[in-house]
């Protein structure tokens, strides 16, 4: 058994279930998906009691999740939301599909959530809409607010980091994809503001989009706004910052 | 929708001091068996608002939760089984979760609640 490492289920295609409204398992679906594979043993190393997406879609990712990380017998229990109500039944069909189950709901990012659930959920998934669009095309109903970001691509994501921020358990993790045009490091900066310490999980370039998926955690050390820093603290963030700062020099060709 | 879940939400309409908890307004309640995890359960047990949980839980048809709980009673099988079967196994399927301040009721179908706000609660 030992010697055979095999490849944790992940969500198949052929089981996905559609809805013309809804959102289609994409790019950014499968690369969120290949960083939670690329994450998986610390991911069951973590112990999640929690796990939760916000704007499950399909429900690939999240049913994805909960066959890499198991159910209630070890412990875990899924919630996903969506704005869109045709892409929570979706995500229910998909799940069923494939023996998995989770709590669903239908809202706006996590509202209705954020006063109970604050402080525990242990990992959270968001694959947002992320396309740079007129601000007026957020949030309309249908299939456009599952890409319509707004200026930068930002609204929505913009909106969710709080709300992450509040729901996360202290030894929380989010894994958030975004666009080169949402400019992640930026991102990064107001996380590590929160706290957050952040690293890039996978990262993809296709001809239209560079997709980074980004991990985020809890750092002691990584207080952005704090002048009374650890050595150790301030030296780790200025790595960090240097390494994501030099990297996106190196892939950001289109916005530098 | 499980309770555990119930017990997470509240109603967020614009200006609701206290909305929570919402009461359930059940049509129809499905049972389905899962695996018990203890550690799951202690821990939840320290998140649950028993109050709440117990009113649910007779909201959904099930009687056999007390009236209080506390830590040691997790040391008796009994208890915890009962605990899991609310917590986990029991699922509003059809109905309503009312806002327990203004009455807005938001609808559960086929296990979802759907808390989206219309424009002028926001
Ligand atoms: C890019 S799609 C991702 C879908 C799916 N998670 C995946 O990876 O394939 C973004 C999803 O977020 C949902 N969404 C957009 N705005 C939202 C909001 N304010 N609250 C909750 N979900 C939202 C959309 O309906 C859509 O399903």
């Amino acid at each position: 058994m030992a010697s055979h490492k095999q490849l944790p289920r992940t969500a198949q295609i052929r089981l996905v279930s559609s809805h013309q409204e809804v959102y289609e398992p994409c790019d950014d679906s499968f690369a969120l998906v290949d960083a939670l594979l690329a994450d998986r043993n610390n991911l069951q190393e973590h112990h999640p009691s929690l796990c939760m997406e916000i704007g499950c879609g399909s429900g690939y990712v999240i049913t994805s999740l909960a066959l890499i990380l198991g159910q209630e017998a070890s412990g875990v229990n899924y919630i996903a939301t969506d704005i869109n109500p045709h892409a929570v039944e979706v995500t229910r069909e998909t799940m069923e599909a494939h023996g998995v189950g989770a709590e669903l709901i239908v809202t706006d990012i996590a509202a209705g959530l954020e006063q109970r659930l604050a402080g525990l959920v242990d990992v959270m998934v968001v694959n947002p809409p992320y396309v740079p669009t007129p601000e007026d095309e957020v949030g309309v109903e249908g299939i456009t607010s599952s890409w319509a970001g707004g200026e930068n691509g930002r609204s929505v994501i913009d909106k969710i980091l709080p709300v992450a921020d509040r729901l996360l358990s202290e030894k929380g993790w989010l894994y958030l994809v975004t666009l080169t045009a949402n400019n992640p490091s930026e991102i990064c900066q107001q996380m590590r503001k929160k706290g957050y310490a952040s690293k890039i999980v996978v990262q993809r370039s296709t001809e239209e989009e560079s997709l980074h998926i980004i991990k985020f955690w809890r750092d002691v050390d990584t207080v952005g706004d704090e002048p009374d820093q650890s050595v150790s603290g301030f030296i780790g963030s200025l790595l960090t910052q240097i390494r994501l700062l030099s990297y996106w020099r190196g892939t950001n060709s289109d916005k530098c | 929708m499980r309770l555990l879940t119930h017990n997470m939400l509240s109603s967020n309409i614009k200006g609701v001091v206290n909305g929570f908890p919402l009461r359930i307004e059940a049509e129809k309640v499905v049972e389905k068996t899962v695996e018990m995890n203890g550690d799951f359960l202690k821990k939840m047990f320290e998140k649950v608002d028993w109050k709440a949980f117990v009113d649910a839980s007779r909201a959904m048809g099930y009687n056999e939760l007390p009236e209080e709980a506390d830590p040691s009673m997790l040391d008796s099988d009994e208890f915890l089984n009962n605990f899991h079967h609310a917590l986990l196994e029991l699922h509003l399927e059809e109905g309503a979760l009312v806002c327990p301040e203004t009455g807005r009721r938001f609808p559960v179908t086929k296990g979802i609640p759907n808390m989206l706000l219309h424009e002028d609660e926001v």
